[in-house]
């Protein structure tokens, strides 16, 4: 009973995904001549997660399936941004004392 | 041909499946937030220090990243075509995307190991252990970044605080390394379950498992690539 439950993508689907993340993987390398200060991070980082989205709808099935992984693939993900967001804000803010006398 | 059974406390396969999945999937996320770690660390530093990662990624070859890069691409694509092959019940094609997974990951990790190795030839340790001297190797370190980041000046004159980078490089592509290491012994124990005919369109969980261990550990070098040797 379980084989009909499961979704099979066309093997076109797959192939389509596979060569749009090697496109992406020249494109950052392609990206990263042109110097655009902070915004290179920006955009490698920008690029580098539309890769990780077509892996994990594609490639892991989340698009497919059930939405509990991918609740529970979110939450990870809004934990990690949690921890940068403090971090950063405690790194940004502090005072560093400098002996002017 | 072994038939599975799933286990009792589960009304039925598909129930068992499911829970396995979700099991696999907590454990991705405790994944994510540890590899997260490290790039938080690396994302504060790199905007504090951005000299130092500059310098530092002049000493990767992005050439060999890029090939690492699209060869775990290509892994993830053939493990999850074999995931699709059992689907179908095209065992035999499912084994040989399994081997392909395999190989790329054998090749992921040799490249690995020549970058390390002409890294601790040049002195290139993390933190502490760190002795590259840039007079004794100039014109030794094969530039690398394409474009305008190919800065010799910056060689020369490295920041003082270069051994930090290398900290950040070896422990991050260590751990990820460790990771490969491991999804290949996973990989290769589902290559050895499908042979002995464990796997059919019905049940299929552990390959499952191990395909989305795998995908993850291509994630993280997906973010990896670009934080390192594009920087």
């Amino acid at each position: 009973m379980s084989a009909n439950e499961h979704h099979i993508m066309p093997m076109k689907t797959y192939n389509v995904v596979f060569i749009t993340l090697l496109i992406l993987t020249a494109f950052t390398v392609l990206i990263a001549q042109f110097d655009f200060g902070a915004m290179n991070t920006l955009i490698a980082m920008l690029v580098a997660t539309v890769k990780a989205t077509l892996v994990g709808m594609y490639f892991m099935h989340l698009k497919y399936e059930d939405k509990t992984y991918a609740v529970c693939l979110l939450s990870g993900v809004f934990f990690l941004i949690i921890m940068f967001a403090f971090i950063a804000v405690d790194v940004g803010s502090r005072v560093i004392e400098t002996n002017t006398l | 041909m072994s038939k599975h059974h799933h286990a009792h406390h589960f009304d039925s396969a598909e129930a068992e499946f499911e829970a396995s999945k979700f099991g696999v999937w907590v454990f991705l996320c405790t994944e994510i937030l540890m590899f997260g770690g490290l790039f938080v660390g690396y994302i504060l530093y790199a905007g504090k220090y951005p000299e130092v990662f500059e310098a530092g990624s002049q000493f990767l070859d992005w050439k060999l990243g890029a090939i690492n890069t699209a060869v775990l691409l290509l892994s993830s694509y053939t493990i999850a075509i074999s995931i699709r092959n059992i689907q179908t019940g095209e065992t035999k094609k499912a084994i040989n995307n399994m081997i392909i997974t395999l190989l790329c990951g054998f090749a992921f990790m040799g490249i690995k190991g020549y970058e390390y190795n002409h890294k601790f030839h040049l002195g290139l340790y993390p933190g502490k252990y760190f002795s590259y001297d840039a007079k004794a190797h100039h014109g030794d370190v094969k530039d690398t970044a394409p474009g305008d980041h190919n800065k010799p000046e910056l060689m020369d004159n490295l920041p003082e605080n270069i051994p930090m980078y290398f900290s950040f490089y070896f422990l991050m592509t260590g751990i990820h390394g460790t990771h490969v290491l491991i999804g290949m012994g996973l990989i290769f124990w589902c290559l050895m379950r499908t042979r002995r005919g464990d796997f059919s369109p019905d049940y299929y969980t552990g390959l499952e498992g191990a395909a989305l261990f795998w995908h993850l550990v291509d994630l993280v070098w997906i973010y990896l690539f670009p934080l390192l040797y594009l920087v």
